[in-house]
């Protein structure tokens, strides 16, 4: 591995064919001990400071390249940041990606429609409720169903999506003052966000890769007493979150960190696709919450936050004040929960088990399980053939995009008529808003990166999925 | 683009057949043995949607009239330039030829009654069994102006994986183009610097691709073995 992270365009086009040999690998300085003549080695970090130091010519002791990252407590996880400086100004910023890429994508190919959310839910694990319904969504759009969905499992996954993008923002606030310092509003972000972790436990039964959405509707129901729980929550939440305004809104350390910094106007927005907090900050009040409701998000009352400063203090504000819109559309699903059915009728797509607690803990409720091996052979086969083969889905291609707490989280399905999908592609939002980084950062002061990228608030297991 | 003259006759946008992309036989893929389950002569194509029947309804037909209008004035035949316009669950795709790629991009971005000034991504699409179309990348649209959303899809032959970069009109597709370079071998023509993103610089392959084995290893499980999950059997 070299510095060089950029190649030219003519360098690749004759990449195409051109899978390295065995002994272009192992001729790497990098690879060369015992094990590196037992099957392939690969390289992807590192690099000798000296070469990196002949290469800047001139004037080296000036102009330094460091490598932040990627195991950085201040880069969210596995980020790469390579600076090049002059004393404490960043001259250019490079990110490199890719260090949790994981292969969801290629391995959704080779799973049944509804084992898919058990992976998407995994992506960008501080939002997997959006994913789910994202895809979700997609798949029903393909099998045209989007309209028998329920109302109940629509309510139910709204009420999911607004829980999920207040602990979303509590994350990104706390790590964000975390990484500059503000213990204190990292120890109130992660408390508050454990109550909301608590209400997912206890609907869905994990605290995150819940896999609780499914295509058609949901698992299973809201447990008893979820109700009521959810209820405590925003009869605490307005208070807690006060805390932590009482602690940040007007610190002048805070403001002095904050305020300023991470500078992304709504041209830069637009050329670079930038969505979500990014760019209510900058004043364009854009939502597809209200701009293309799905999910029945047109009868819930709420407003789109906006902010005006266009930087990291503004995307502080920002943040917050949707945690409050987000309580109040919360507050409506509640009202709004009516009692029925959380899949559609279609018993060729409705998963046909429901789960239940037994006395070895949750699993297939005894009763379905007594109607498939004690009274209907027809029930049984069926539960067979939708559990190991699925559904079919026609053939075709959606993009479907919800708002995530970070932005627009599109996907695209497309459907070969099987019964596993033929290919699905996110479009992350933490994905697209990480190029900002640069245009954020060039020019402003080391520790301002860390204050940028944390306003951006990218999610690596998102970003390369 | 190595190949400009590819397209001579455009035909008519009524008679384009849908596309097929797979024809199929019987119930279970690769059935090696003798055909035991009685289904083993079934035939079925698998075809995408086609052209679409005007009107479409909503937006799309101003969308398609205001397209087609602003690529006239500049003196682009549309049907030379957009192969077909499909209409499925409510969303509209255009299907351009890869040679006019750019220049639709950038009518729909800049006439002010398109104004689709918001890029959302390059998603890829591997089909290898649709000869001279293999390769497919669709882009999403979105217009904050008008609120609305329309889908840009282009094909280029795996023997040919080049596609012009919509860099210059979209900055925001920097990294999507990387991936799906990436991802899938296509080469967007013109991008500053199509390097590999979420895989190591140096991987053989791109592992979205269909040819592309998933891998994976057998797993045994209280005495049985489970085959990795591309070994499997798979239902059609």
């Amino acid at each position: 591995m070299t510095v060089q992270v950029e190649r030219t365009a003519d360098d690749m086009s004759d990449a195409g064919s051109s899978a390295p040999g065995a002994e272009e690998l192992h001729g790497d300085p990098y690879g060369t001990g015992e094990d590196a003549h037992e099957g392939r080695v690969f390289t992807i970090t590192g690099g000798d400071w000296d070469e990196i130091a002949d290469s800047l010519g001139e004037a080296p002791e000036e102009r330094i390249v460091v490598n932040m990252g990627p195991q950085h407590p201040s880069t969210h996880g596995v980020l790469r940041l390579i600076l090049e400086l002059e004393g404490e100004t960043v001259t250019e910023t490079r990110v490199g990606i890719g260090y949790l890429h994981t292969g969801i994508e290629k391995n959704l190919e080779f799973r049944n429609w509804t084992q898919g959310t058990t992976f998407v839910t995994r992506m960008d694990y501080l939002t997997p409720f959006f994913q789910e319904t994202a895809y979700c969504l997609a798949v029903e759009k393909l099998l045209g169903v989007e309209e028998q969905v329920p109302d109940r499992a629509s309510v139910i996954r709204v009420m999911l999506m607004e829980l999920n993008r207040i602990s979303s923002h509590l994350v990104c606030i706390a790590t964000g003052g975390m990484e500059m310092g503000a213990l204190s509003a990292m120890i109130f972000g992660f408390r508050e966000r454990e109550l909301v972790l608590d209400i997912f436990e206890m609907i869905t039964g994990l605290r995150m890769n819940h896999a609780y959405i499914r295509p058609g509707g949901l698992a299973q129901d809201l447990p008893p007493g979820a109700v009521d729980k959810v209820r405590e929550f925003l009869a605490l939440m307005p208070k807690r979150m006060k805390d932590i305004e009482a602690l940040c809104n007007e610190n002048a350390i805070f403001k002095g960190r904050t305020q300023g910094v991470g500078h992304l106007d709504l041209t830069g927005c637009m050329a670079l696709g930038i969505t979500g907090p990014i760019l209510r900050s900058t004043g364009l009040p854009h939502d597809l919450r209200k701009s293309q409701p799905y999910c029945g998000y047109e009868t819930y009352d709420f407003d789109v936050c906006t902010w005006d400063t266009a930087d990291a203090y503004g995307r502080y504000r920002l943040r917050m004040d949707e945690c409050y819109q987000s309580l109040k559309i919360v507050e409506q699903c509640l009202d709004k929960l009516k009692p029925g059915p959380v899949m559609v009728e279609d018993k060729k797509i409705a998963w046909p088990a429901q789960l239940a607690l037994g006395g070895d803990g949750m699993g297939n409720s005894l009763d379905h399980i007594r109607h498939i091996m004690g009274e209907s052979m027809e029930a049984l086969i069926h539960h067979f053939k939708l559990v190991t083969e699925g559904f079919h889905v026609p053939p075709g291609q959606v993009y479907v995009a919800v708002e995530s707490a970070k932005g627009e989280l599109g996907c695209h399905v497309v459907s070969d008529g099987g019964t596993r999908p033929y290919r699905v592609h996110f479009r992350d939002p933490s994905f697209n808003n990480l190029q900002a980084a640069a245009a954020m950062c060039e020019g402003s002061m080391v520790a301002d990166v860390i204050v940028a990228v944390a306003s951006i608030d990218p999610v690596m297991g998102g970003v390369d999925r | 683009m190595s190949d400009p003259g590819a397209v001579q006759k455009p035909q008519p946008l009524a008679v384009q057949e849908a596309e097929v992309i797979a024809v199929r036989k019987g119930m279970f893929p690769n059935s090696g043995g003798g055909d035991t389950s009685g289904y083993g002569r079934l035939v079925r194509r698998i075809e995408l949607p086609g052209q679409s029947p005007r009107p479409y309804g909503g937006y799309f037909d101003e969308v398609e009239n205001e397209l087609f209008g602003a690529l006239d004035e500049q003196g682009l035949a549309p049907e030379l330039a957009i192969e077909r316009v499909v209409l499925y669950r409510d969303q509209l795709t255009f299907q351009v030829r890869r040679e006019h790629w750019v220049q639709v991009a950038r009518t729909l971005r800049d006439d002010p009654a398109l104004r689709f000034e918001l890029c959302l991504g390059v998603s890829g699409v591997h089909f290898p069994q649709e000869a001279g179309h293999e390769l497919h990348a669709a882009v999403p649209l979105m217009s904050i102006t008008h609120n609305r959303r329309i889908q840009l899809e282009t094909t280029c032959p795996d023997a040919d994986p080049h596609i012009p970069s919509l860099y210059g009109v979209y900055p925001a597709v920097d990294w999507h183009e990387r991936e799906t370079w990436d991802m899938f071998g296509i080469v967007f023509d013109g991008h500053p610097a199509l390097t590999r993103i979420l895989m190591p610089d140096d991987w053989p392959g791109h592992p979205q691709r269909k040819d592309y084995p998933l891998g994976g290893i057998p797993v045994e499980f209280k005495g049985a073995q489970i085959p990795a999950p591309d070994q499997r059997r798979a239902y059609q």
